[in-house]
């Protein structure tokens, strides 16, 4: 019985990992590249360069 | 209102991250805890002695694992060198496990029963002396130094705590125990070989009569690594050996 | 500032409160364990902990009785910083000290090895140096920058009051307390993981405190988006406090003694063990310097980051990526297969995030390369990135298993370590350094270029002949295991393969030392810089509260 339940474990984390990280890489690519971010990201990169003067 | 919604995401932020890693590792580790699929069944694993506890505390005071590895991987020339390569039962009872991760040295997971007392004495004292080569260490002090067991039984008792399976009995005679391993003569032997088998060594392991030094503790616990797993009983490709 | 400066002292008195109550109790439990521990080990840990409890609290109450200390008056906390980099260098060639020793002892046993003084023994001293260089020098290292970069990227002071300096100190009195139970035998026998319960929960504590501060720090910015350096420190600082309380879960002996056993064992343990460790390398000394990297490349050399886009990719990736790695130590060990497999595609996989990140680092040179020519510090942090590079190449290739049949338990292994330990961390923090010490201290430049060139080019030297002479002392190592002879027996006792790392461990010994050499000069370069004359105006500008 508990050796089945190993063997479960083991088939659904198999076979869950895979998707769960495709769907992970997904999600931050097309946020990352989603148009409308563009612009947003852009700004974004150019924090380092506005502290001073304050 | 803006400022709300950035304190918002620095949160989502940090979930997100915490999702994305603890997922990941628990579902790699967790399966591990299904012991039955993970362990093997075999036949002479056991607790170790008081003693052989006192010496594997020593080993790893002393950062021997730094050097010396304690599992033999199932490639031909390790089986060849080493002995039959090192199943997860062996290592059971070790918390934490000491597989170590170099060789600098030699990998120790069988080398029980392979030289005498008197060589790990010389060897300890000053490797140089049996091995020209050597790069180790000496560590003449081991032989020096009065083993401090007033601890004995609370070490059993945090073992078992974290499921070493002792039994109440071994806890009660944890210190009697480890005197007689080092007495062969004395009155403790036919209890300590009751509670841990006839397998058990005893004898005096450093040399010095009356006395019990950290190279007693330290070689018992040496000259037991690797002998405990009958192997002659042992199935590698039994089904439920596999995995 | 004046809305900093007024939420400040409405909120914050009650860290003046509760910090130092807590060093009231921890210096209370180190005299407790130092008269009543029966292990005199154990015993000068107390009296170790509660002298740097009271340290602390001379300090504290040194700097803020009756008084607000000037520093918590300026827009940006820098003073703490200012500590950690001087703490960065002390433990910096503290460690690599160490690290010469062993190499030494390694090299010339009859010399370096004294039979009266067990405690200099490498199985001792091992432990000493790794958590010297990666959490001591890398720790400090790490909590200076991320605490400069995240007040920089936020426009906002550091949050808490006093709780930075808390975390400082907190934090260099666990590397006191594990490097001192090294020395005494106190260790849990876990690479990386050495320290033991009490110097465990004490670290705990300060990295709560380091997580309040960041986050407090983002939470109150003036800045919309978070900049993605940040999200680099806070993943490593988040997974880092996961990984740290999982793999140190453990039952003490008793609570007045160091020994204590890991609640888990055999394979449990070691795979638990290796998904900490792995995850130490992916989130401590990667994650963490990475944040350094998005930080300091763009700021020196004075354009934005290659692609932002390209970083949040490479940030989801590589953080899901590596935790998933750890098994990759483990190959044809009694772990299971499928967590042997698992753990080597994931590591092979592993090789794309972190070439993105190399890219992303590299590119923000592009159309001015010719920076890297004229300016040593910004080529320091540029090849930093090169090394990261390489080893996060030579790191899925190893995770193989084929190779690693060869390059497992060898010095190889060794020297993959260092190629990324001091090739991509050191540098990347010595550049990050050489930034901060002339910004932090109002200085216009650095006291002298040419010795930044002499830093670079030894220490390189160094690092080249490190490397190369483990590659070949491991595969060396790993080919006389596994040689036959012609009767079919093995060819070489383990001896054998021992006498014949002698002359690369020399070799190894001569690039560790050019290595510290180099840091040798770079304190010596640092000192000259921060005690020449009065600040110069363009300094000025690069520091904000200069100019205010």
């Amino acid at each position: 019985m508990e050796r089945w339940a190993f063997e479960e474990v083991l088939a659904f984390t198999r076979s869950w990992d895979a998707v769960y990280f495709t769907a992970m890489f997904v999600v931050a690519a097309i946020y990352a590249y989603w148009p409308k971010n563009k612009a947003k990201f852009e700004a974004a990169a150019r924090i380092p360069f506005e502290d001073e003067g304050h | 209102m803006k400022h709300e919604k950035f304190e918002r995401n620095s949160i989502l932020l940090l979930v997100g991250i915490l999702i994305v890693v603890a997922i990941g590792g628990a579902v790699e580790i967790a399966p591990l805890f299904w012991v039955n699929g993970t362990i093997e069944k075999i036949a002479g694993m056991r607790p170790y002695t008081p003693l052989e506890l006192e010496g594997q505390k020593i080993y790893v005071s002393e950062g021997c694992n730094v050097c010396h590895s304690q599992m033999i991987r199932s490639l031909r020339d390790e089986v060849e060198r080493y002995g039959h390569y090192s199943l997860a039962a062996e290592s059971m009872y070790d918390h934490p496990f000491l597989w170590g991760s170099e060789r600098t040295g030699p990998d120790l997971a069988r080398v029980g029963g392979k030289y005498s007392d008197q060589w790990h004495l010389a060897h300890l004292a000053d490797p140089r002396s049996v091995v020209p080569e050597s790069i180790m260490p000496p560590y003449i002090h081991l032989e020096e130094t009065d083993l401090d067991y007033s601890d004995i039984k609370e070490m059993l008792e945090a073992s078992r705590d974290v499921g070493v399976p002792y039994t109440d009995e071994q806890v009660a005679h944890a210190r009697e125990d480890l005197e007689a391993q080092v007495n062969p003569d004395g009155d403790g032997v036919d209890g300590l070989k009751a509670r841990y088998g006839a397998k058990v060594s005893v004898r005096d392991f450093a040399g010095q009569p009356g006395r019990i030094t950290k190279a007693d503790a330290l070689i018992a616990y040496l000259q037991m690594l690797g002998t405990l797993v009958d192997f002659k009983t042992y199935q590698a490709h039994a089904p439920e050996n596999r995995r | 500032m004046q809305t900093a400066a007024s939420e400040a002292s409405a909120s914050w008195r009650i860290d003046l409160f509760v910090l130092p109550l807590i060093l009231g109790l921890g210096w209370l439990a180190g005299i407790l364990e130092a008269a009543r521990s029966p292990d005199p080990a154990m015993a000068i840990q107390g009296w170790t902990f509660a002298a740097c409890m009271m340290g602390i609290g001379v300090w504290y109450l040194w700097s803020y009785a009756g008084r607000t200390p000037a520093d918590e008056r300026t827009p940006y906390a820098n003073d703490v910083v200012k500590a950690g980099v001087i703490a960065s260098m002390f433990w910096a060639v503290a460690g690599m000290a160490v690290g010469l020793i062993l190499a030494l002892q390694l090299s010339f046993p009859h010399w370096f090895y004294f039979p009266d003084v067990p405690w200099t023994n490498f199985g001792r001293l091992r432990p000493l140096h790794t958590s010297a260089v990666i959490f001591a020098f890398g720790g400090n290292v790490l909590i200076a920058t991320s605490f400069y970069v995240v007040q920089r990227t936020s426009r906002a002071r550091l949050w808490g009051g006093s709780l930075p300096w808390f975390v400082f100190w907190g934090y260099n009195t666990f590397i006191v307390l594990a490097g001192t139970g090294y020395l005494l035998g106190i260790t849990q026998s876990k690479e990386y993981a050495e320290p033991e319960w009490y110097a465990d929960i004490w670290l705990t504590l300060v990295w709560v405190c380091y997580l309040l501060t960041f986050l407090g720090t983002i939470i109150k910015r003036r800045e919309p988006h978070i900049y993605v350096a940040n999200w680099f420190y806070l993943s490593f600082i988040v997974t880092i406090a996961m990984l740290h309380i999982v793999n140190n879960l453990s039952w003490p002996v008793s609570l007045l003694e160091s020994q204590s056993y890991s609640l888990f064992s055999g394979v449990q343990s070691a795979l638990t063990q290796w998904w900490y460790g792995h995850n130490a390398v992916g989130f401590f000394l990667t994650a963490g310097f990475l944040g350094i990297m998005y930080y300091f490349i763009p700021k020196r050399a004075e354009r934005p980051i290659y692609s932002y886009r390209l970083s949040i990719v490479h940030f989801w990736s590589l953080i899901f990526i590596y935790i998933w790695a750890g098994p990759h130590h483990l190959l044809y060990t009694a772990l299971p297969e499928w967590a042997q497999t698992l753990g080597m595609t994931f590591s092979v996989i592993l090789w794309m995030p972190s070439w993105g990140g190399m890219i992303n680092g590299l590119m923000t040179l592009s159309g001015a390369w010719d920076k890297l020519r004229t300016d040593p510090v910004l080529r320091m942090l540029v090849v930093s990135v090169a090394f990261y590079g390489m080893s996060t190449f030579e790191g899925p290739v190893m995770s193989v298993k084929t190779v690693n049949a060869l390059s497992h338990y060898t010095n190889w292994t060794i020297g993959h370590v260092h190629s990324g330990a001091l090739g991509w961390v050191a540098y990347v923090s010595f550049g990050a350094i050489y930034c901060l010490v002339p910004w932090l201290w109002g200085k216009k430049t650095l006291y002298s270029n040419a010795l930044v060139e002499w830093h670079f080019w030894i220490s390189t030297l160094g690092i080249v002949l490190y490397i190369t002479s483990m590659w070949v002392a491991g595969i060396m190592q790993g080919l006389m295991w596994r040689a036959y002879n012609e009767f079919g027996f093995l060819e070489y006792s383990f001896a054998e393969a021992v006498q014949a790392m002698h002359p690369y461990y020399i070799i190894r010994a001569i690039g560790g030392g050019l290595f510290l050499a180099g840091v040798l000069i770079m304190v010596f370069n640092l000192w000259k810089t921060v005690r020449q004359g009065a600040p110069a105006a363009a300094a000025a500008a690069l520091v904000p509260e200069a100019a205010e």
